[in-house]
């Protein structure tokens, strides 16, 4: 057991399957002689030498359709796009080819990949490098879509999407690289479509994603300490596949349902998520299900602007205290 | 703008006995007649609401299909474009089994999930025919590049149009198969129209994959795509220094679609007697003629002819008989454990 930065446990994640399979190849864009721009990656050039830890140019297209036609031929490939905000420049890959291939060819081929990228804000760098993009890649069938909150899921998680069949956009998030955990020696692999409840609770439920969790976390426990609300959190860690099961059970437990989303509003995967409890636990909710969320604007730079747009642990606590009107 | 002109003929001015050989000539007039059939029959079928969606035609542009094809080796990987039809063929895919798909048939080659514009045959090499321009290109550099860093001595071809060479792709791609010296082949197919536009309208330069080779380190080489013996030999070279390690070539193909850019278009964009021009320029025409010069007999011509007009008969028939898709396969292989399951 020691204790890790989520930042280490993306290279031990990567160095445990790159150990385990001559089969898994890294690229991206400053992964090898930088070690990574977040420095999430060093150390795996010096330890798996040029030929699988490859520096790309600034080509996010190219980065992708390599790691599609090497994993489409046999090889595992992990593919780092920097900033989550630049899969919209190599979006035709996420939205037409990956996730289609098996489909349309009945079967014949499949793009067991990886796609790993930093995203979300707190760094006060603006629009274009600070988005949660969740709702981006959720939406494509044939995709799975993975965020990780804690130092050891970013371990777990990225070897079992690493070991999957389906391509799985793996979101880290830029905010939690230097957050720390707990972490057991030794292999650790996870399952892909598990939520994790982080807190029992009995009053309401909160569903929270990445950077939103330590926030919801510290939420529940400022509502139990201060306001006797007894508050469940579950970290989703998997949009798809999604531990619908998971939700639904805690909110037939809690009778009402809260999401902590960090995307702008519109179309944010907790919109998803009410939908389905809607339709099938609407007799177990006491209330309406509210969503906290990023409003629909983009992302500001400046220290106030920004903390003000993200859901912080005060907003969290102010609406779920008004709505359970505690 | 630039004006591309066919190439002059050299029907008959190859010495007999030449480095080609007679099977392997044999080899390159039958696939170019079977790829005209099949696509004259797809477009009959079309006429005749056979077959639905779109359709785009390679007519006119066999000799490319063919001679890479007859340059290939079991095992190595071609990525196609929408306009697939013949490079899948050229690769031994059974013409009812791509009949069968555009038909919507349970014959068809991926059962009628993919359709026109994305045939694949693993077994056969044929990795995907890609529908969003330029897609493929990076792609094909990831096969090259798993085939470099297994040691394993296949190599990918990745086929375009000249509308592609202005795609951000494109550029991406080739440049990484280039730093990398990638065992990949592009081949460019100049038709001179991307879909309705000429290329020349578009382009600073006369030639949109030629000319633009030497920003990426690589040699220009412009062909005559209407004859199959030069796309052959053009690739059987590029094939030899792929496999021995020495990197991509960018092989630029003159030629022209005898139809439109897709079932939509009757190409009444192209300048009167364009392609009459051109036909005097079709590549079965001239490798007829190639044929007679190293003294074929008629016969052997019109035998093959009539094996291949056979084969899409009974294919066609076969395809007509066949049943419909059937609905259960709606909901397959969306994810790989064969189902469509995103949440529990």
């Amino acid at each position: 057991m020691a204790e890790l930065t989520y930042r280490d446990a993306v290279a031990r994640a990567i160095a445990q399957e790159m150990t385990r399979d001559e089969n898994v190849v890294f690229l991206g864009e400053d992964v090898a002689k930088a070690g990574g721009v977040f420095k999430a990656t060093v150390g795996l050039l010096d330890k798996f030498g040029p030929k699988r830890v490859i520096d790309t140019p600034i080509s996010e297209q190219a980065i992708l359709g390599a790691a599609m036609g090497a994993a489409m031929t046999g090889l595992r490939p992990i593919a780092e796009i920097m900033f989550a905000d630049f899969i919209a420049v190599c979006y035709d890959y996420i939205a037409n080819e990956f996730p289609k291939t098996r489909y349309m060819t009945n079967g014949q081929v499949g793009c067991p990949l990886v796609v790993r990228c930093g995203g979300g804000g707190g760094s006060r760098f603006g629009a274009q490098h600070s988005q949660c993009i969740e709702n981006w890649v959720m939406q494509f069938p044939g995709l799975k879509v993975v965020s990780p909150s804690s130092p050891i899921d970013v371990i777990g998680l990225l070897a079992a999407a690493v070991r999957d069949d389906d391509p799985v956009m793996f979101l880290e998030h830029k905010s939690l690289y230097a957050t720390k955990g707990e972490v057991p020696d030794g292999e650790i692999l996870d399952r892909l479509g598990t939520a994790k409840i982080l807190r029992a609770g009995s009053d309401a439920t909160i569903l929270a994603l990445g950077m939103m969790v330590p926030r919801s976390v510290a939420a529940a426990e400022r509502l139990q300490a201060e306001y006797g609300v007894n508050v469940e959190v579950v970290d989703v860690r998997s949009l798809v596949p999604l531990d619908t099961q998971c939700i639904l059970g805690s909110v037939a437990k809690t009778g009402r349902l809260f999401t902590v989303e960090e995307n702008p509003r519109v179309l944010g995967w907790g919109a998803e998520v009410v939908s389905i409890v809607a339709d099938e636990a609407f007799y177990d909710l006491d209330g309406p299900p509210i969503r906290i969320t990023t409003p629909n604007i983009p992302l500001p730079a400046a220290d106030q602007l920004e903390d003000m747009a993200i859901p912080s642990v005060d907003r969290i606590v102010a609406t779920i205290r008004k709505s359970l009107a505690a | 703008m630039a004006k591309v002109t066919p190439p002059a003929g050299k029907s008959g001015a190859l010495p007999p006995n030449d480095d080609i050989g007679e099977a392997k000539r044999l080899e390159l007039y039958r696939l170019q007649v079977l790829l005209r059939e099949a696509e004259q029959r797809a477009f009959d079928l079309f006429l005749q609401n056979q077959i639905k969606g779109t359709s785009h035609l390679s007519l006119g542009q066999e000799a490319i299909a063919a001679g890479c094809a007859a340059a290939m080796q079991p095992g190595d990987l071609s990525f196609c474009t929408y306009r697939g039809h013949a490079h899948t063929l050229a690769r031994g895919v059974p013409v009812e089994k791509v009949l069968g798909e555009l038909m919507g048939r349970d014959n068809g080659l991926m059962r009628g999930k993919g359709g026109s514009m994305h045939l694949t045959s693993v077994e056969h090499g044929v990795m995907g025919s890609y529908a969003i321009i330029g897609a493929h290109i990076p792609i094909a550099c990831g096969a090259a590049w798993r085939a470099q860093y297994k040691g394993a001595s296949d190599v990918s071809v990745c086929f375009f149009g000249d509308g592609t060479t202005n795609i951000g792709a494109f550029h991406e791609g080739i440049n990484y198969a280039a730093i990398h010296k990638l065992p990949v082949v592009f081949v460019c197919e100049n038709n001179l129209y991307m879909e309705y536009t000429p290329i020349a309208d578009v382009i600073p330069v006369k030639y949109p994959a030629a000319d633009r080779a030497s920003a990426y380190g690589l040699e220009r080489i412009l062909i005559d795509g209407n004859d199959a013996d030069v796309v052959y030999r053009t690739m059987l070279k590029a094939f030899a220094k792929a496999r021995a390690g020495e990197g991509p070539s960018l092989i630029e193909c003159l030629t022209y679609r005898h139809s439109g850019h897709s079932r939509a278009d009757p190409a009444k964009y192209r300048p009167e007697g364009e392609l009459e021009k051109w036909k005097q320029r079709d590549p079965i025409k001239i490798y007829r003629e190639r044929l007679k010069s190293f003294d074929f007999p008629d016969e052997t011509m019109a035998a093959i002819d009539a094996e291949i007009k056979k084969i899409i008969d009974d294919a066609t028939t076969a395809c007509q008989a066949a049943p419909t898709t059937s609905t259960d396969i709606l909901f397959t292989d969306v994810y790989a454990d064969g189902g469509w399951a995103w949440r529990n």
